[in-house]
């Protein structure tokens, strides 16, 4: 216990650290702001804009959320065609790794070509980048159940819809929340890469035209906000994955505690 | 050593050849039927034939043990009847019926108790009534009530009393067994499939679940076929002894157990039963000798 404690004020000081280093650096060096604004610049220029800022942190909350829901439901629906039989999984996985490694950043031409600048095609940006996490860890999980289990259900007369909800589902959970945390830090990159290429919403947009006019206190508020907003998604699909699919973790914690 | 020639004082007369009819229990009901089996696993160069020719019946509520060499293809017998394998040639009858045509209720355990981790001990053991008819039918209303108490009764028989609302991780492998077996047993089961259920345990947890089994086994008689390896286990549970021979697996001896129930540890110690377990010895002995030498 006292460990894990240690660990987190250790990682917390680390932060803090690296900021004051930082700061001190620009200081010392009088590294000009148009290269490397401080920290405590960065965070003025945050609460002095906040009112400007604010609905551009929005916008891109709102693309990355929606994106990610229909991303994570693509993801979940087509995990579970492949994952519910060997067939399908053997089959289709070599045409997911192709698809999974195309850079996801290059179809956001084709999709402002489709559907003209805007938040649409930031949303469907945010969902095809974290679609692929999703399906893999999905029909993985789904694919792993143990063979003695399934003799024992299907010696039952069990459908293979009563094995998917009572085995397959709830042994993927772990599998699928482990991805959801990846999945929503990529929506976010895909969000932001759109608005930059193509929107006149969002952080990314903001940011872009901020460096045009060589604001780069504001360039890097926009960072910090996506930071913020990265980490904050982060830390709640972890606790949710906590509540969840604690059953997983369930036996170290115990040995722990 | 060589063969004992003393006869089975205990015993009733044991036939010393293959016998080639089921032993003359009182009018059974034939329940299950293999037929001339032969199971081949793969295909072409590359295929295993794992049963070859196998005949067994077993009447209704009948209690049959399979012992033999390791890979003879006593796990694949368990597979057949639970309709998880089809037979390569040959058939396989079960209540009558073609396998998996009818409607037989199955209880199947293994060596490992894979319980599901996110479920608690008593909804584990539910899992069966949530699927198999006609209590599936019922589940939404007796959940909570009737299927709960079923549950937490077959717990207490075997001794987990308290432990309903536990998850498996805080059971000891003994106990997660025991909770397994009644996971086999919830939906009253009229076939039950054990593949060396008790194999991972220890001696005395061991002795202490044939007690629980055959008592559970008295009073609802299913039939049962157990794969052991243990052959004072086979001796101390089964009214037939299936002895088979190294892969490709046949049936070399047919023993009937005749020592009467309810059975104790006690029983195992009489010389009937030392007898009967010596003679089983020698004959896995010289099976998986025939095997070995090849
Ligand atoms: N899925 C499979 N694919 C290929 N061969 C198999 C398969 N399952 C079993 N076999 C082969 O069939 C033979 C019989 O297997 P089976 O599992 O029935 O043996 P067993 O008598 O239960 O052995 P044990 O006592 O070790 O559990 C074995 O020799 C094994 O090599
Ligand atoms: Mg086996």
């Amino acid at each position: 216990m006292t460990s894990v404690k240690t660990e987190k004020i250790a990682s917390a000081a680390l932060i803090v650290g690296v900021f004051i280093v930082w700061e001190i650096a620009c200081l010392v060096f009088g590294i000009s702001e148009f290269v490397l604004p401080r920290p405590t610049q960065i965070i003025f220029t945050l609460v002095d804009r906040w009112p400007a800022l604010m609905p551009h942190a929005v916008q891109t909350l709102y693309t990355t959320l929606v994106g990610f829901a229909l991303g994570v439901s693509a993801g979940v629906l087509i995990g579970m065609l492949i994952g519910s039989s060997r067939l399908a999984y053997n089959v289709a996985f070599p045409l997911l790794v192709g698809f999974s490694s195309i850079p996801k950043v290059a179809v956001v031409p084709i999709f402002v070509l489709w559907f003209g600048s805007g938040t649409v095609p930031a949303i469907l940006t945010s969902m095809i980048i974290s679609v692929f996490p999703v399906v893999v860890n999905m029909a993985t999980g789904l694919a792993t159940t143990e063979p003695e289990l399934e003799d024992v259900l299907r010696t039952m007369k069990a459908t293979k819809r009563d094995i998917l909800l009572n085995i397959g589902l709830p042994r993927a959970m772990p599998y699928l929340f482990a991805s959801l945390k990846v999945a929503v830090t990529l929506s976010f990159v895909g969000t932001v890469i759109s608005e930059t290429v193509a929107s006149n919403k969002g952080i990314g947009n903001m940011m872009l035209i901020a460096s045009s006019n060589f604001n780069v206190p504001l360039v890097f508020a926009g960072l910090f906000i996506l930071a913020g907003l990265g980490i904050a998604l982060y830390v709640i699909f972890s606790l949710i994955e906590r509540r969840v699919t604690g059953w997983a973790n369930r036996k170290t914690e115990f040995a722990m505690g | 050593m060589t063969t004992n020639p003393v006869p089975f004082a205990r015993v009733a007369p044991i036939p010393t050849a293959p016998p080639a009819p089921p032993p003359p229990e009182p009018q059974r009901k034939l329940f299950i039927e293999l037929e001339k089996v032969t199971v081949s696993y793969g295909k072409g160069e590359t295929a295993t034939q794992a049963l070859a020719e196998v005949s067994l019946r077993a009447g209704e509520g009948d209690f049959i043990a399979l012992v033999g060499p390791s890979g003879c293809g006593k796990s694949t017998i368990l597979k057949l009847v639970g309709d998880l394998l089809k037979a390569t040639s040959g058939n396989v009858f079960v209540a009558g019926r073609e396998v998996g045509a009818q409607d037989v209720r199955i209880g199947m355990a293994f060596q490992n108790p894979t319980l599901l981790p996110w479920l608690t001990i008593r909804d584990n053991v539910m899992l069966p009534l949530k699927i198999v008819q006609p209590f599936r039918a019922d589940w939404r209303q007796k959940r909570k009530t009737e299927y709960r108490d079923r549950a937490e009764a077959l717990l207490a028989k075997v001794g987990l009393k308290d432990f309903g609302s536990k998850f498996p991780w805080q059971l000891s492998g003994g106990m997660q067994q025991r909770a397994s077996l009644c996971r086999a047993l919830i939906h009253d089961p009229n076939l039950l499939l054990l593949d060396e259920p008790f194999g991972a345990l220890d001696q005395f947890t061991r002795e202490e679940l044939w007690g629980i089994l055959q008592t559970l086994w008295i009073d609802t008689k299913p039939t049962v076929l157990l794969v052991t390896h243990d052959l004072r286990e086979s001796a101390f549970l089964a009214n037939r002894i299936v002895v088979m021979s190294a892969r490709p697996g046949r049936i070399l001896v047919d023993e009937p157990v005749a020592f009467a129930r309810p059975r104790t540890i006690d029983t195992t110690y009489e010389p009937g039963f030392t007898n009967l377990t010596h003679k089983l010895r020698t004959l896995i002995v010289e099976a998986r000798g025939a095997a070995g030498a090849t």
